[in-house]
Formats: C-alpha cells, sequence, structure tokens
C-alpha cells in the first residue's frame, strides 16, 4: 500500500505513515462491526437452540439489535463508586479493549494482507493474549468491592493457566512449520494431507493438539463453559459489576474481539487460514480471495463457540484447574515430545 | 530520526516508571508501574533488533511473572502507619545501600571514561550474523556452544518446581473432608443420585 500512496506523489515517510494508518483502521472499523454482527449472531444461535427467536425487533431480522444496545449505553451515565480507585478504575476497560484490537496487526487475511509480516508473529500474539489478563485483573481490583475482586483473581489463574497449554500446543505448529511467522505457517499447511487437504488439522500427531487448543482458546476467553470469571450465579457479574455505560461496552466489545482472535487463530494455525480448504481446483477455488475463506472459518468457528456456550453447563473452578494442570499440561508436552521425535526421525535425520 | 524518538520515549518512560514503582504508596500501584518499565524495556529491545527476545520479556516478565506479584500484592493487607514507623529504623541501613550503589556507579563510570578492556585479539567469531533471524542464532548459541550449562539451567529450575511442590502438597487422606475422586463423580449416574416416587394422592413421602 506504501507504494501506491507514493504513486499520488508522497515522499516515502509520509506514504508509509499514511498506508500503516490507512491498515490500522481498515482492520479496526470492521472488527468493531464484525464484533457487532458477531454478538447478534452469538445470540440468535444461541436463542435458536433454545427453541427461542432471538433478537427480530430493531431492523430487519434484528440485525440491527447490537447498534441499538450500543447507543443504548452509550447515552448512559458512567458511574464511579466512590470507594473506587478511580484511575485504575478507568484503565482496566481500556486496556483490556487496547490489547484485544493490538493482536490483529499480524494477522494474515490473505497472501499479502497483512498489516505487519514479522518473523515471529505467533510469539506477538502470544504475548499480547498474555496481557489481556491486566485489564480485568486491575478493574477487578480498582472497583474496590468483594465479587468483581473475586472475578479478577479467578481470571488471573484460569487465564495464566491455560496460556502455559497453549504455549506448548503453538509450539507443536511451530515445530511442524519451522517459522513464527503467520503467513509462513498457512504456506506451510498449503496440500498438507496428502497434497488434497489444506491445514494441519489433517494430521494425526496435530489433530489433538486442535482440539485442546479449541478448548483451551474457550477458557482463554472465558467463554462458557469456562466463563467463571463472569459466573453469574455466583459473582453477580464478576469483574464488570460495578461497571457502567461506554466503560461497561468497551469491555464486551473487548471480550468478543478476543473471541474472534480466537477463532482465527483456529482458522490460521490447524485449518488454513486464508487457503480453500481443499487444494482441488474442482470450481475455481484459489480464485476466491484469501479473506473470504479466512472469514468463513472465523465464523465457523465461532458457531461451535456458540453452540459450546448453549449446550454444556458451567465448570466448577477445581475441575477448571484440574482440566489445565493434569490433563492439558502434560498431554501437550508428551506431544512436543512426540511431534520434535517423529520431525527429527523423517525430516532431520536421526543422527542430527 | 524515528529511532532516536523512539528510544528516547522508551528509555525515558522505563526510567519513569522505575521512580515511580519505588515512589508509589499503594503497592499494586508499584507492581503496575513495574509492568510498564517492563514493557517499555521490551521496546528498547525491538529498537536494537532484538525482537525474540522482546516476546519473550513480555510473554515471561509482563505475562506471567508480574502477574503472579499482582496477584499476591492485591491480596496484602498493608498497614501503611506500620510501615511508616519502620522507615525510621531502617533508615541507616537504607543509606549505606544506597552508597554502595552510588560507590559502585561512580567506579562503573570511571572504568568506562577510561576505554576498552584488552583481554585479547577478537578472532572474529562473536562477528554479528546479519544474514540469521535472532531466533537462529540464539538456538545456535543456547543449543550449541552452551549446551550443558543450558541443561543444567533447566534442571536447577526443575529441581526448584518439585522442591516448590514437596513444601505445599499435603497428602489428603481417603474419605477426608474436601476429598475428592473425579473418577468416582464422573462415574456417577441419575439414578445413583436421584430416586423417583410416586405417592398417593392424600399420602406423604417416606425419606
Amino acid at each position: 500500500m506504501t507504494a501506491f500512496f507514493q504513486s499520488l506523489g508522497m515522499t516515502y515517510e509520509w506514504a508509509w505513515f499514511v498506508a500503516t494508518l490507512a491498515g490500522v483502521l481498515l482492520i479496526a472499523l470492521p472488527l468493531m462491526l464484525a464484533v457487532a454482527m458477531i454478538i447478534y449472531a452469538d445470540r440468535k444461535i444461541w436463542a435458536a437452540m433454545a427453541l427461542r427467536r432471538g433478537p427480530n425487533v430493531v431492523g430487519p431480522f434484528g440485525l440491527l439489535q447490537s447498534f441499538a444496545d450500543g447507543l443504548k449505553v452509550f447515552l448512559q451515565e458512567t458511574i464511579i463508586p466512590s470507594a473506587a480507585n478511580k484511575g485504575l478504575f478507568l484503565i482496566g476497560p481500556i486496556v483490556t479493549f487496547t490489547v484485544a484490537l493490538l493482536a490483529w496487526a499480524v494477522i494474515p487475511f490473505g497472501p499479502e494482507a497483512v498489516l505487519s509480516d514479522i518473523n515471529i508473529g505467533l510469539l506477538y500474539v502470544l504475548a499480547i493474549s498474555s496481557l489481556g489478563v491486566y485489564g480485568v485483573v486491575v478493574a477487578g481490583w480498582a472497583s474496590n468491592s468483594k465479587y468483581p475482586f473475586f472475578s479478577a483473581m479467578r481470571a488471573a489463574a484460569q487465564m495464566i493457566s491455560y496460556e502455559v497449554s497453549i504455549g506448548f500446543i503453538l509450539i507443536c505448529v511451530v515445530l511442524w512449520a519451522g517459522t513464527f511467522n503467520l503467513n509462513d505457517i498457512i504456506e506451510a499447511q498449503h496440500g498438507h494431507g496428502f497434497g488434497l487437504v489444506n491445514g494441519f488439522f489433517f494430521n494425526l500427531l496435530l489433530f489433538p493438539m486442535w482440539v485442546m487448543f479449541l478448548i483451551s482458546s474457550l477458557a482463554e476467553t472465558a467463554r462458557a463453559p469456562f466463563d467463571l470469571t463472569e459466573a453469574e450465579s455466583e459473582l453477580v457479574a464478576g469483574y464488570q459489576t460495578e461497571y457502567s455505560s461506554m466503560s461497561f461496552a468497551l469491555f464486551w466489545l473487548g471480550e468478543y474481539a478476543n473471541v474472534l482472535l480466537m477463532c482465527a487463530l483456529n482458522a490460521i494455525l490447524f485449518f488454513g487460514g486464508w487457503l480453500p480448504p481443499l487444494n482441488v481446483d474442482l470450481i475455481p477455488w484459489f480464485n476466491i480471495p484469501g479473506w473470504i475463506w479466512l472469514f468463513g472459518k472465523i465464523f465457523l468457528f465461532f458457531f461451535i463457540f456458540s453452540w459450546v456456550k448453549a449446550t454444556v453447563p458451567r465448570f466448577r473452578y477445581d475441575q477448571l484447574m484440574r482440566l489445565g494442570w493434569k490433563v492439558f499440561l502434560p498431554l501437550s508436552l508428551l506431544f512436543v515430545v512426540l511431534v520434535s521425535g517423529w520431525l527429527m526421525f523423517t525430516r532431520y535425520g536421526v543422527a542430527a | 530520526m524515528i529511532q532516536t524518538l523512539a528510544f528516547y520515549l522508551f528509555a525515558f518512560l522505563v526510567v519513569a516508571s522505575g521512580v515511580f514503582t519505588i515512589m508509589a504508596r499503594n503497592p499494586v500501584h508499584s507492581v503496575l508501574w513495574l509492568i510498564l518499565a517492563f514493557f517499555n524495556a521490551a521496546g528498547l529491545m525491538v529498537i536494537v533488533g532484538a525482537e525474540f527476545i522482546a516476546a519473550l520479556l513480555v510473554i515471561v516478565y509482563v505475562g506471567a511473572v508480574a502477574v503472579l506479584f499482582l496477584f499476591v500484592v492485591m491480596m496484602l493487607d498493608i498497614d501503611f502507619a506500620e510501615l511508616r514507623a519502620g522507615f525510621v529504623k531502617n533508615f541507616p541501613l537504607g543509606i549505606a545501600i544506597a552508597l554502595v550503589l552510588l560507590a559502585e556507579l561512580v567506579l562503573g563510570i570511571g572504568a568506562y571514561r577510561a576505554g576498552a578492556i584488552k583481554l585479547g585479539v577478537p578472532d572474529g567469531s562473536a562477528a554479528p550474523m546479519m544474514d540469521r533471524s535472532n531466533i537462529e542464532s540464539l538456538g545456535a548459541v543456547l543449543y550449541g556452544e552452551y549446551l550443558f550449562l543450558f541443561e543444567t539451567a533447566g534442571l536447577i529450575l526443575l529441581v526448584a518446581m518439585v522442591g516448590a511442590i514437596v513444601l505445599t502438597h499435603r497428602e489428603q487422606p481417603q474419605g477426608a473432608r474436601g476429598h475428592q475422586n473425579i473418577a468416582k463423580q464422573n462415574r456417577r449416574r441419575p439414578h445413583e443420585a436421584t430416586e423417583m416416587k410416586r405417592p398417593d394422592v392424600g399420602k406423604g413421602v417416606e425419606l
């Protein structure tokens, strides 16, 4: 895009600046729109599974429901509890929201369509997603109220626990692809399964990793059945209890942006990202732009997220910790050993 | 130009948040300033081209270690009056440490001014490798040259972890209150947990 702005007669520095700014807006604005629509989709799917209608009043088929909700919270009064730690109370939701947007900088929407194509793309995503916990913890502490505080404690422990196994799962993918760059990881999946299927899921060693990654990403984003940070039967609304108006909305936007990010990571790491699902040119698969495939896969995973939310009862907290530390951690470690052993055996030679 | 600007921004923020870490009255604020310092240090790493180390700094220190710090500090119940009373008592010790640090700083700057140390002739093995990413060069160093030191470090960490688990682990006897047999809980089926009664009209249920 820099070259395009240079052709308009700008110097390289200005062209780069304008191109980056345009890229940021091109990702952030549609993301916000996508979050609004995905909240609507979530409610519709959830309603359909509960044999209800879901939102159907505002706009055709209720499509504008999220915008109406957004307008409502925007017009509300921002209430800051008098006992709260005012500065941190306001910083909490801002951190959550900003961090949720930051990670999208390295997500590739096509072979060329990525804002910053860095070598350590996957590590960057891991680093940014490990920052997400601060928004919740700071909000919970600054509210100076017991339910948000409990929720913050739970969130901190839960996110750290599942990040460990997510890290090991990502290591498996990185070992197989031989790179941290997200675009190269997608390229490595081209024709991975017998030259027919594009995606690491078509691999006996990596398929179990994908299942664990899907469950861990549910836990990492605190979605049902792992939504213990906002378990309404125990903690009112968790860390959001004291929040109102836009600060409350920022939490929701951040949360759903994180969910979308996790769906995108599922698609990119195990299902070939912007590649078509099959490597066969029955219909001109490869002429369809990559972002359409990626969006389709993201929506597929979001449907799974919603499906789980509508059907699975909430975990107990000790069960959550047990699953993370006693099941996922040893299993993912075992698979790191298996994958690296297999690669040593087949790719690098035993003597290497 | 932009590198210089970014360097001074990050460097200033590291120093400033370091100062605020020790100046802040509230320990939670201290930890948050410390996190900001870590974050800006990662920014400095990016500027010198060590993006892998920057990512590790954020993942390990900001993402894990500092969260645990925050976790513990948030649950502390601190009596500020008592803290201030201790200040006078510990003042001489603090001054002594500050003097030692100041002396080291002066020595360090003096030595730096005196010029480079000549311990040997460089053989060229330490030359920067421009064509390799810093993940590859770090891997080559860690798993090649320093393999045994690296593995020893790993072993020491393992021992520390086992030690921590042994210190905190308490074996709960079977059947003790709070003891959970997960397999037994998962095996339980509805007909073992609930019982259907069909009482006749006008008669109660015998429990």
